[in-house]
This record gives structure tokens, sequence and C-alpha cells, in this order.
């Protein structure tokens, strides 16, 4: 026993770190399988197809996550689908950071030049073509330190998925503390666990960050 | 001869502004011309619109057969004969030199990786740079970028090539290497729309100059015309140089 805490409860808590690995992964993959696209539209689309994108990114950034994982998880229920708290707060973190990487993102692909377009169209490359192998390979150099910053983001925000019963680090840290009345050494054990997740993010992006900048001055 | 690009009155505004009037000229078939005049002339918008980079609000465009104001163009294909090198080199900078010169080859002709290897290293010998090609464009300087940027231009082997004050944003020493592989092209018998401020250049390696002032082309003819110019617009550009 440490200050209260038994290995099995320890154990118990590095569960849920490991489902809030799991949960943070998921929202980041779909947050960019929804947000790339999210990004070239509000980049490069028509009136229309901004429009709607920006509708979409309004909509999410002024939604409380834990409200957002409300809606979804018995907004299905309602639907007549039974779904475990990881897919609807999955499905959850992926509105949220879908918004967000999209923001980014088309910020990123903007900072390339207009130029580098017109030259890649004057070469008769077709718009995907001009995207994947000119645009998105120089825009991807200047994403990578604020989409890791986010990253960080994420794994945070993931802890809000304990409103849904999900089984994460806060859940399972809860449950201890419910077992063992030490509010303190468990939520510092908890915390701790969030920042050896995040901490190792962050120093990533700055690392990234200080070399890009070098690049750029030389 | 045939005529790669016929200008006919040619009208292009933004908005309020019309910045072509009505402009009308011709490039044949392996004819080198010039388009000089002062900035806010029109020359480059002129240029961007033989590629299509600019749309035509009125008058007629002909370039390589096709009609640009009737606007249902295919300019990708258009593209493939038309070529265009640009002040700013607009090189890929994620890309090496060889890279650079081999992409549109093999995504649009679909050329295989080891044709295009090897005609990658043709055009680069073609303008002097066959020792850099696993350089990437900031290591190079801007005169070697340009002529990068040309080589690029070139392996698609286009019909046209359109220059678009491709020296100005060079220094001085580096613009004679660029020169000099724009008019080895030339001699090569390459049609060529060059917008220049280099007059003697222009003087040297052009057919036909023609001078665009406020929109129209006030003058055009054999490089003669700017040591004898007739308008007294193109009297006060050339100065007291010529």
């Amino acid at each position: 026993m440490f200050l209260g805490i038994s290995v099995d409860h320890l154990i118990f808590i590095l569960r849920g770190a490991g489902w809030t690995l799991v949960l943070s992964g998921m929202g980041f993959i779909g947050g960019t399988l929804v947000g790339l696209p999210l990004a070239l539209a509000r980049a490069r689309g028509g009136w229309m197809v901004r429009s709607g994108a920006g509708a979409y990114i309004q909509l999410m950034q002024g939604i409380p996550l834990p409200v957002l994982m409300f809606v979804i998880y018995f907004g299905i229920s309602i639907a007549g689908f039974d779904v475990p708290a990881l897919v609807a707060a999955a499905l959850a973190m992926t509105a949220y950071s879908s918004a967000y990487l999209g923001e980014i993102w088309k910020g990123c692909i903007q900072a390339v030049p207009r130029t580098q377009w017109e030259a890649a169209e004057c070469l008769a490359l077709k718009p995907l073509q001009r995207a994947v192998y000119v645009i998105l390979p120089q825009a991807a150099r200047v994403a990578i330190a604020p989409t890791v910053s986010f990253l960080v983001q994420i794994v945070k925000n993931s802890s809000y998925a304990v409103v849904i019963g999900f089984f994460d680090l806060t859940y399972s840290a809860r449950v201890v503390n419910n077992s063992t009345f030490k509010p303190f050494v468990v939520f510092t054990i908890a915390a701790m666990l969030y920042f050896a997740i995040c901490y190792p993010l962050s120093a990533l992006s700055y690392k990234i960050e200080k070399r890009m900048s070098r690049t750029i001055e030389s | 001869m045939e005529e790669v690009v016929r200008f006919e009155g040619l009208v292009k505004s933004y908005g309020a502004a019309q910045v072509l009037r009505g402009v009308s000229f011709s490039v044949h078939a392996g004819e080198v011309v010039a388009l000089i005049g002062r900035s806010g002339s029109g020359k480059t918008t002129a240029l961007r619109c033989v590629n299509g980079l600019e749309s035509v609000n009125g008058g007629q465009l002909h370039v390589c057969g096709r009609a640009m104001h009737k606007g249902n163009i295919n300019l990708a294909e258009l593209r493939k004969e038309v070529g265009i090198v640009f002040q700013s080199y607009n090189l890929f900078p994620h890309l090496t030199v060889q890279e650079n010169i081999m992409l549109a080859p093999r995504k649009v002709k679909g050329l295989a990786k080891g044709e295009a290897q090897d005609l990658a290293a043709h055009v680069l010998t073609q303008v002097g740079l066959g020792d850099r090609t696993n350089y990437y464009p900031e290591q190079l300087s801007g005169g070697q970028q340009q002529r990068v940027a040309i080589a690029r231009s070139l392996a698609m082997q286009p019909r046209l090539m359109l220059f678009d004050e491709v020296t100005s944003a060079l220094d001085p020493e580096l613009t004679g290497e660029v020169l000099k592989v724009i008019e080895d092209l030339a001699k090569d018998g390459m049609t060529m729309l060059l917008v220049t401020h280099e007059m003697s250049f222009a003087r040297s390696v052009a057919d036909k100059i023609v001078f665009m002032h406020e929109g129209l082309v006030c003058e055009s003819g054999p490089p003669s015309i700017l040591s004898n110019p007739k308008t007294p617009e193109l009297k006060q550009f050339v100065g007291n140089g010529f």
C-alpha cells in the first residue's frame, strides 16, 4: 500500500489511461479524416462549399464538448441503436477535432503562396494533383507544430467522456477514489499520468517549431 | 507562317478598370516577340491571357488553334502546349531540381520514371545545369533557379513559351546566364512571347517588338523601332538610350 493506494488500484487507473490513449487516437484519426477535406473546402472551395464547411466549424466550435457527447450518446440511443460509450465519445471527439484541425490546416494551406498553385496549374496538373504533389507537402511542414499542439488538447479534452460513463483515465480515477476515499492522492496520480502523456507531445511540438524557424531563417 | 497567338481587339477589365482596351498583335511559329511597356500598360495581363491565367472580357484571342474568348477551353490541355516562366521562378521548394522537372511529365503525360529522368537530364544540360540534379531550389542562386524553371517548362515540350519578366528579380550579374538560355532557345526555333524590361536583349533576340501603352498596342515592328520610335509614347519610354 502506498499512501492508501494499492498496486491493483494503480493498475486499474493505468487501464483507464490506456483507454484515454485509445479515445484520443480515435479522435485524432477521425478528426483528420473529416478535417482535411474541410480544410481543403475552406481554403479552395467555391462559395457554397466554403459556407457549408464554415457553418459546420462554427457549430462544433460553439458547443461544449461534454454537451456534444451527451447529444450524440443519447441521440443515437433515441434513434434506436445501442452504442457503447466509446463509440459515442469517439464520434463526439471526431466532430470536435475536425472543426479545429480543419481551421488549423486551412491556415496552413493558405500559408502556401498562391504562386505555387499557379505554377502547378500552368504545368497542366489537375486540381487533385496540385493539392497532393505540390500544396499539401508544403502545407504539412507548417502544420506539424500546431497539429501536435492540438493533439495535447485532444488528450486533455478526452476526459469529458467521463460524463457518458466512458472508462477513461478520469473515470477510473473516480472509481478508485470512491473505493479508497483518498481523492488527493488518486487525482494527483491521474494528473501525473495525463502530464506524462501530454508533455512529450508539447516538447515535440516545441522542438519542431524551433527547427522550422531555423530552416526558414537560413 | 502559322499564327500561334493572335490577339484581336482584346478587352480585359478588373471590375470597373479596363486593363486591356483592344489589344491586337500576333506571334507566328518560330517567332520571338518581345512585349514591352511601362508598368501598368497591361503587358503582363496580356501575357497571362494567353495561357488562361486571366479570362477574356471582349475581343478575340486565338492560342494554338483555340478560341480563348469562347471561355470553354480545356486549360489543362492548352497548358501542355503552352509553357510559362514566372518572374519569381516558383520552383517547388520541397522537391529536388530533378523532381521539380519530372513531376508534370510523369503525372500529366504519364512518362515512366526512367524516361522522365532522362528527359530531366536532357533539359537540365540544355540550360547548363546538368550537375545540379539533386540540389534543392534553396541551394541554388536566383539565376540557377530561373534556369531550372525554364527547364521545367521545356520538359513538357511546349509549342509556345511565355516569359513574364523573368530577369526582373535577379541581380544584374545573374541576368546574363538566363538571357543566354533564352537566346539559345530562340536559335533552336522555339516560339516565344516575352514580357521584358531588358531593352538590349529584346533588341538582339526578338524578331518583333510590341510596345504597349495604357492597355493598347501603341507601336510595333522590328527591333529597329527602339532606335527610331515613331510614336511620342515610345520615344518617351525608350528615352535617350537608343
